[in-house]
C-alpha cells in the first residue's frame, strides 16, 4: 500500500494510517485547527491595542505608549498582567450569572466569527455554504451581551448605555446585512471561499462601491467606533455598559471591541477587497496571508483615523442617518443591482472567465448604476440642505423682526 | 461527509471559543485579591447614593424601532434565498423581489409619515 505524504495537509490521511480510527482523527484535527483559527485573534489584539493607541496619539499630537519593550511593543502585555491582578467586584444587586456570562459571551461572539474567514486559497477554519449567514447569525449575539451586561448590573448608567446600544445596533444591523446582499447577488454564493475567488477577475469593491461603503459604515456603528460611540461615551453616560465591570471581565469586553473592529475590517477586505487574492497567490498561497493582512490594515486603519477625528453623533441623528439615508439608500442599491444584473444578462456580458477582461463589461454597468445611486443621493442631501438653510434664515428673519417690533415700542 | 466534518468544526469551535475567554477570567479569579466589603460593591452613580430602583420602565421608542428592525430582518432572511439564487433567475424573477421589497418598503414610508422614527 502507498504510503501517505504525511505534511500538513494531509494529517488525518497519516493518522488513519498510524491506526487512528477515522472518526477520532477528523475530531482530533477539528480540534486542533479550531484552537489555531482561536488563538490567532487572542494574540493579535495584543497588537491591535497598542497600533490603535499610536495612531490615535499620532493623530492628536502625541508619541502614545513608547516605554514597555521596543516601540512600546509590550504595553498591552503589561497591561494584561496588571488586569490578572486587579479586584473583581461584581455589584450589590447584580444578577450574577448573568452578570458573569456577559464578558464570556462579549469574547466568543467575535472569535466565532473567525471560524469562516478564508486566509489563503486553502486556509479556512470551516467553508460553510451559508458563510455570510453565519456571520450574520453570530455578529448578532454581541447584541445580546450588550443587553446582558447592561441590565444584569444594577446600574442606571449601564442600563442607559444598554438601551442606546440596542438600539444602535439593531438599527445598524439592516444596512450592514442589505449591503451583503449585493455581493451574494453578483457572486451567487454565500461560502466566503467561493466569494474570494468569483472575485479573481475584478473586486467587488469596484462592482458595487455603495454597498460597501455602507458596509463600512454599519460595521463603524456595529462596532461602537467613533462617531457612532454612544454605547460606551464617557462623558454622558460614563462607560455605558460595562461601566460595573473590573479586572479581567472588564479587560474582556475591551479585547472583545477591539477584534470585533478589527473582524469587521477583516470582513470587508474578504468580501469587498478581493481576500487573499494577489500576485502569485495561486503558486504560492500562503501569501494569500500577506495580502489579506495588508488589505485589513488599511480599511483598519481608515477606522482608527475617523475614530480620532470625528466628534460623537446625537442619538437623533444616529437613527435619522440610518432610518431614513442608509437604509432607503441600501434597498434602493439591491434593487438597481438586480435590475443591471439581468441588464447584462440580456446582453450576455457575463464573465465567462475569472480574469480582469472577461469582468470588466460587468464592472463598467455596475459601476455607472451605482453613481447614478450617488447622484440621487447627493441631490436629495442638496435639497436637504437648502431647505435647512431657508429654514435658519427664516427664523433668524423673524427674530429680527420682533427686534425691530420691540424697539420700535 | 466534507459537508458533516465542515459543521463538525463549527461544533468543536463553539464549545473552544468559550473556553477561551473562561480560562483568563479563571486565572483571574485565582490571582486576584477578594475582600469584597459593602462600600466597595454599592453601586456607582453620579457621586450621590442611587436613588430608587434601576429596572424601571423604558421609553416607548425603542420598543418602535425593535419593531421596524424586526420587519426589514424577516425581509432580508426572505431576501437571502432570492439573492443567491439571481443568477438563474429572469426579468420575472427582478420584479417579482421588486413587489416584495415594495410591500415592506412601505412599511417603513408609513412608520416615517405617521412620525415613528423622530426621536422625541
Amino acid at each position: 500500500m502507498e504510503q501517505a505524504v504525511c505534511d500538513i495537509n494531509h494529517l488525518a490521511e497519516c493518522l488513519v494510517q498510524s491506526g487512528v480510527n477515522r472518526d477520532l482523527a477528523n475530531l482530533l484535527l477539528s480540534l486542533g485547527g479550531a484552537v489555531l483559527v482561536a488563538t490567532v485573534p487572542l494574540v493579535t489584539v495584543l497588537f491591535l491595542i497598542l497600533t490603535e493607541r499610536k495612531v490615535a496619539a499620532r493623530v492628536q499630537d502625541r508619541l502614545g505608549p513608547n516605554r514597555v519593550g521596543p516601540f512600546g511593543l509590550l504595553q498591552s502585555v503589561a497591561d494584561a498582567v496588571k488586569m490578572l491582578t486587579k479586584e473583581d467586584i461584581t455589584p450589590n444587586g447584580a444578577d450574577k450569572f448573568i452578570y458573569n456570562l456577559a464578558p464570556i459571551i462579549s469574547f466568543a461572539s467575535v472569535i466565532l466569527i473567525w471560524a469562516v474567514i478564508p486566509f489563503t486559497p486553502l486556509h479556512i477554519g470551516a467553508d460553510l455554504s451559508i458563510g455570510i449567514l453565519y456571520f450574520v447569525a453570530v455578529a448578532s449575539i454581541g447584541t445580546v451581551k450588550i443587553m446582558i451586561a447592561g441590565w444584569s448590573s444594577n446600574n442606571k448608567y449601564a442600563l442607559l448605555g444598554a438601551f442606546r446600544t440596542i438600539a444602535q445596533l439593531l438599527s445598524y444591523e439592516v444596512p450592514m446585512v442589505l449591503a451583503l446582499l449585493v455581493p451574494v447577488m453578483i457572486a451567487g454564493t454565500m461560502s466566503m471561499q467561493e466569494m474570494v475567488q468569483v472575485q479573481g477577475g475584478m473586486w467587488f469593491l469596484f462592482m458595487a462601491p455603495v454597498a460597501a461603503v455602507m458596509f463600512f459604515i454599519a460595521n463603524l456603528a456595529e462596532t461602537g467606533r467613533a462617531p457612532f460611540d454612544l454605547l460606551e461615551a464617557e462623558s454622558e453616560i460614563i462607560a455605558g455598559y460595562n461601566i460595573e465591570y473590573s479586572g479581567f471581565k472588564w479587560g474582556m469586553f475591551m479585547a472583545g471591541e477591539f477584534i470585533h473592529a478589527f473582524t469587521a475590517c477583516l470582513l470587508a477586505a474578504v468580501i469587498f477587497l478581493g481576500g487573499w487574492w494577489g500576485p502569485g497567490v495561486e503558486q504560492v498561497p500562503v501569501l494569500g496571508f500577506l495580502y489579506l493582512g495588508l488589505k485589513t490594515a488599511v480599511v483598519y486603519l481608515l477606522a482608527l483615523v475617523i475614530r480620532s477625528t470625528v466628534p460623537r453623533v446625537r442619538i437623533d441623528q444616529l437613527m435619522t442617518l440610518n432610518w431614513k439615508w442608509l437604509v432607503p439608500i441600501s434597498v434602493g442599491n439591491v434593487m438597481i443591482t438586480a435590475f443591471l444584473l439581468q441588464v447584462v444578462k440580456l446582453l450576455g456580458l457575463q464573465p465567462q472567465s475569472g480574469d480582469l477582461l472577461a469582468a470588466l463589461p460587468q464592472t463598467i454597468i455596475l459601476l455607472l448604476g451605482n453613481l447614478v445611486l450617488v447622484a440621487i443621493v447627493v441631490q436629495a442631501l442638496r435639497n436637504q440642505g437648502r431647505a435647512q438653510r431657508l429654514a435658519d434664515e427664516a427664523a433668524k428673519h423673524d427674530d429680527e423682526q420682533t427686534a425691530i417690533v420691540a424697539v420700535g415700542d | 461527509m466534507a459537508v458533516l466534518n465542515e459543521w463538525a468544526f463549527i461544533g468543536v469551535f463553539f464549545s473552544i471559543a468559550w473556553v477561551f475567554p473562561f480560562l483568563p477570567i479563571l486565572g483571574a479569579r485565582l490571582l486576584a485579591p477578594r475582600k469584597p466589603n459593602s462600600i466597595k460593591q454599592s453601586t456607582y452613580e453620579c457621586g450621590v447614593e442611587t436613588v430608587g430602583d434601576t429596572w424601571v420602565q423604558f421609553k416607548v421608542q425603542y420598543y418602535i424601532y425593535g419593531l421596524i428592525f424586526l420587519v426589514f430582518d424577516v425581509e432580508i432572511v426572505f431576501l437571502f434565498p432570492w439573492a443567491l439564487a439571481y443568477n438563474q433567475l429572469d426579468m420575472f424573477g427582478f420584479f417579482s423581489g421588486l413587489l416584495f421589497v415594495f410591500f415592506l418598503f412601505d412599511a417603513l414610508i408609513y412608520a416615517w409619515r405617521k412620525d415613528a422614527l423622530e426621536w422625541v
